[in-house]
Order: C-alpha cells, then sequence, then structure tokens
C-alpha cells in the first residue's frame, strides 16, 4: 500500500528540474515560436514583393492587404462574418446530430454497417464542389441548400471517428454491462458514448473546419452575403487585396472555432485528453 | 442456505467456438463442483480456456455441451450474485474511485440512492482507498486501479466472485501485497472464488484447491487440495510440502505443455 501511495504522490508533486536549455525554454513557450515563423513569414513576404515589384493582382504585400481590410466598414464585414459563420455552425450542428444516430448503428449492427456503410462512402467520394449548383437549384437559394452543402463535407470524419469511439470500449466492460443485465440503451450511454468521447472530439477537430469549407463552397455557388461571396465578389472586381483581407478573416474564423472545440474538450473532458499533453 | 451446499458445479461441460478456421474445442468434459466458499484457483498453460470456464460460471456464454449450474439452479443468464474481476482493471476513465465502484448500482438500476453511497464508501474504506475517493483512474497506480475493480466487483456484495488473472498486470511485489489483502477480505466475508491464475506460488498461496487444465482442448487433469491451512504468509509457502506440491504442479504444467 504505502508503496503505491508514494508512487500516487510523486507523480502529483510538482518536481522543479534544472534550469532548462535556452531551446528547450523557447519550445515550451506557449504561441512564441510559431509567432515568430508567421511574423517571419509576413516580413519576408512584404519585402519581397516590394523588392522584386510583384503586381498586387498576383500578390499583394501584407501592408496592401491591411489596407483591404478598410474597402468595407466594420459592420458590413461583421454580416459577412457572421453570415458564413452561421452556415457553418448549422452544417456542424447538423452532422454531428446525424452522424451520432449512423454511428451507433454502424457500431451495434452488423447489418447496419454492410447495408449503410459504402452509401456513406460514395456520398464521401462525390465532389460536393460539383454537386453544389445541382443542390442549389432542387433546394432554392435561401439557408437549406448551403447548410445541406455544408453537412455533406463536414460529417463523414464524425461518422468515422464516432463509429471507431464507440467500438473502441474495452469488451470487459460491455461484459460487465451484460453480467449486471443492464438495460441495452445504458450500455450505449454509459459506456459507449462516454468512451467514444476522445474519437469524437478528434471528429469535431476535423469537422469543423470542414464546415466552414462547406459554408464557403456554398457562397460561392449562391450567396449575396458571407466571406465566400465576399472574396469572389471582390476577386471578380480584380481587387486583390480585398479577397485576401477576405481569405484572412476566414482563416481567423476556421481557427477561432477550432480552438473552441478544443477549449470545450479541456475544460469539460480534460480527462480524455492524451496523457503527455497534460505534462 | 446450507452451508454444505454447492456453489459452482460443471456437468460434462464442453465448449466449441466457431471460428473462420472451422470448429475450435476449447474446452472438453469438464466436471467439477465447488462447494460454497471455497477458494479454487485454475492454472493452466495459455488458451486452455481458463476464461472459458469462468465466462460459463458467469453466464455470459452458454456451453455447447453439459451444464453449468450455480446454486443446483442451470445457468442460463447472468446472475445477480456473481462480481467479476477482470484482469485489467478497466475502469470508467472519466469517472472518480467513488463513481467507478458505484458503476453497478447506476448502471443496473439508473440511479444510485445515499445507502449505495454508503455502502460505496464502506467498500473503498476496505480496499484500502480511503482518501482516495475523488481521484480518477489515471491518477492512481496499478494496484490502486485493480483494488478498484475489486471493490467495483465486492459492490452489490456477491457471494461468488470470479476473478480473471486480476493481479497479472501488476510488478510482483505489488502482486504479491495485492494477494494477501484478497485473502484478507475474503476471511472477513467469505465468498466463493474462481481464480483464474499463471503463477502457481500465487496460486498456492490463495486457494483452498488447486484445478490444473491441459492446453487444448482444456481438459482438467488434476484437482489437487492445497496441504497448508491457514492462516497462511510468505513463509508457508517455503514449507517442504508446500515446495513438494509446487513442484508437482509444475511437472503437470510442462509435461502437458510439452506433450
Amino acid at each position: 500500500m504505502s508503496s503505491e501511495t508514494e508512487g500516487a504522490m510523486k507523480r502529483d508533486a510538482k518536481t522543479r528540474p534544472a534550469p532548462l536549455p535556452l531551446s528547450e525554454r523557447l519550445i515550451r513557450a506557449p504561441g512564441l515560436l510559431p509567432g515568430l515563423t508567421f511574423l517571419a513569414i509576413l516580413l519576408i513576404w512584404e519585402g519581397a514583393t516590394r523588392a522584386f515589384q510583384v503586381p498586387t493582382y498576383v500578390l499583394p504585400p501584407p501592408s496592401r492587404i491591411a489596407q483591404g481590410f478598410d474597402s468595407v466598414d466594420l459592420a458590413r464585414w461583421g454580416q459577412h462574418v457572421w453570415a458564413t459563420l452561421r452556415v457553418a455552425l448549422m452544417g456542424f450542428a447538423t452532422s454531428i446530430i446525424v452522424s451520432l444516430p449512423i454511428a451507433i448503428g454502424l457500431a451495434k449492427s452488423r447489418l447496419m454497417s454492410r447495408a449503410i456503410y459504402p452509401l456513406l462512402v460514395v456520398i464521401q467520394s462525390v465532389p460536393v464542389v460539383a454537386v453544389a449548383p445541382i443542390i442549389v437549384v432542387v433546394l432554392g437559394t435561401d439557408d437549406a441548400p448551403r447548410v445541406v452543402i455544408t453537412f455533406l463535407i463536414s460529417f463523414f470524419p464524425l461518422v468515422v471517428s464516432m463509429t471507431t469511439g464507440l467500438m473502441a470500449t474495452p469488451p470487459e466492460l460491455i461484459e460487465l454491462s451484460r453480467s449486471l443485465r443492464a438495460p441495452g440503451w445504458r450500455e450505449i450511454t454509459q459506456i459507449r458514448i462516454p468512451y467514444a468521447i476522445p474519437y469524437f472530439f478528434s471528429g469535431l477537430k476535423i469537422s469543423i473546419t470542414l464546415s466552414v469549407i462547406g459554408a464557403v463552397v456554398a457562397e460561392f455557388v449562391a450567396a449575396e452575403m458571407g466571406l465566400g461571396y465576399f472574396i469572389q465578389f471582390s476577386t471578380s472586381m480584380f481587387r486583390l487585396p480585398d479577397a485576401w483581407a477576405g481569405l484572412a478573416l476566414l482563416v481567423a474564423l476556421s481557427l477561432t472555432l477550432f480552438q473552441i472545440i478544443n477549449l470545450i474538450q479541456r475544460v469539460f473532458f480534460a480527462w480524455s485528453l492524451p496523457r503527455t499533453s497534460k505534462h | 442456505m446450507a452451508l454444505a451446499s454447492n456453489a459452482i458445479q460443471f456437468d460434462s461441460v464442453g465448449q466449441t467456438y466457431v471460428t473462420d478456421a472451422g470448429p475450435l474445442t476449447a474446452l472438453t468434459n469438464i466436471n467439477l463442483t465447488i462447494p460454497q466458499h471455497q477458494f479454487v484457483a485454475v492454472l493452466g498453460p495459455s488458451g486452455c480456456g481458463k476464461s472459458t470456464l469462468l465466462r460459463l460460471s458467469a453466464g455470459l456464454l452458454l456451453p455447447s455441451s453439459g451444464q453449468v449450474s450455480v446454486y443446483r439452479t442451470p445457468v442460463t443468464a447472468p446472475r445477480d450474485d456473481v462480481g467479476m474481476v477482470f484482469q485489467q482493471a478497466t475502469l470508467l476513465p472519466w469517472a472518480s474511485v467513488t463513481d467507478n465502484v458505484l458503476f453497478p448500482a447506476r448502471h443496473k438500476r439508473g440511479r444510485v440512492d445515499q445507502k449505495d453511497r454508503d455502502q460505496a464508501a464502506e467498500i473503498i474504506e476496505r480496499v484500502g482507498l480511503a482518501g482516495f475517493e475523488a481521484r480518477l483512474p489515471h491518477e492512481l497506480s496499478g494496484g490502486m486501479q485493480q483494488r478498484v475493480g475489486i471493490a467495483r466487483a465486492l459492490f452489490l456484495n456477491p457471494d461468488i466472485l470470479l476473478m480473471d488473472e486480476p493481479f497479472s498486470a501488476l510488478d510482483a511485489l505489488t502482486r504479491d501485497a495485492m494477494g494477501f489483502e484478497l485473502l484478507k477480505l475474503w476471511q472477513a466475508s467469505p465468498k466463493t472464488v474462481l481464480y483464474i491464475t499463471h503463477s502457481i506460488p500465487e496460486a498456492l498461496l490463495l486457494a483452498d484447491r488447486v484445478i490444473v487444465m491441459s492446453a487444448r482442448p482444456g481438459r482438467i487433469i488434476a484437482d489437487l487440495p492445497v496441504p497448508r491451512g491457514r492462516p497462511r504468509d510468505e513463509d508457508s509457502l517455503r514449507s517442504p510440502e508446500m515446495q513438494d506440491y509446487l513442484a508437482h504442479v509444475r511437472n503437470l504444467l510442462i509435461h502437458r505443455d510439452a506433450a
């Protein structure tokens, strides 16, 4: 007993080793190295485009892109961002709602798995960008086609990760559940779904960025608002720096959504994080 | 229930699995009677059907032939009076020690009441984990995790405890310490124990009786009462009679493996 307790205590104790070498401290400082890399790229980009007098329609320097943010006022930017965000989130939510029952079906029933999985692969293999105009014709020009397009692009990784997660439960726990003669749905809610959470989050992280892509694809096809629409419109008017500014916002939006998923996992499901990232 | 009643009984039990490579006979002609509150260790080479024996007793498997009975009732489904401990603790990684111990109640009935919580606290104390109630499994050592596994198995107060190499994943020192603690628990609250193990000394230390099985298809090749009475400690194994017994069991296992 005592040796085990000590072992547990030892792991808890905050051991402070000798000062780390500079390189190690740089690696550990949050955001420092990626920030420096990003800054360096911006500087090289600025310097090179100026030095070689690259035309702005080929590659505008970052300073020129910054001016692109002034092309429309803040409220208008807000409207564009909100339009894209709304479609991305609605498509993302639809993906989650649709994927969970499909994943449970695939994990629980070999019949379902045999019958449905090939269909899912076929859907995943269809180039959604090519189908998008058809979907718009079928469903009209309001949110419905955009949400469907976003859903089609973002749902597959969720289904795969959830199914893998639901099947990753140790067989002993399923035996324990059976030996308790618990109702079958509780095996899903109390064992399989919580066990799938780390996998579920991996899927969410891929799916949320795909949702933003989906929303943009939908806006390319039919929209009068949104960052995808703005980029396409600016490009067609040959206002490339504006398009680049829209692109920068799109990247920021995607990263923010990704980090929100990360944060939700960290705060509410800390146990599901890989062990190494906690130390 | 009369003290002399038989807890577990196997009558000409055979178990055959259907595999892609054809039928696989895991067990043949198993006849075994385990009286109530006896501690029985099952030894045998890997793949000899030891775990199958356990799953048949638990009602998780039905025999291909013959009959398994618990308290003279044929086993056709899992029973409430049987608890299981697995090779890995297989705890719920998101649940605290207390919630892991309460899991059988929450899973079976869908809720837990104050009586369950009191009982969980008492069992956690009994397995030596007082003070660790709020810890998550990954914050515990392997030995402590398996204590939680045992506490979980004891929670519904089963009369029969089925243990599938419960300490084999632990280091040698912890394994010995856990063996003695298991004996203490068993003596304080006697249960019929079917204990699968790879380790001959462990079997001799813990059990009243040792069943030796052959490689696949699994058969019982020896059924030997352990000569030394209780209480036992480290020194019990050093006595000449136990050393002879140990050598005998080892011979049985080695020669059967070679054959």
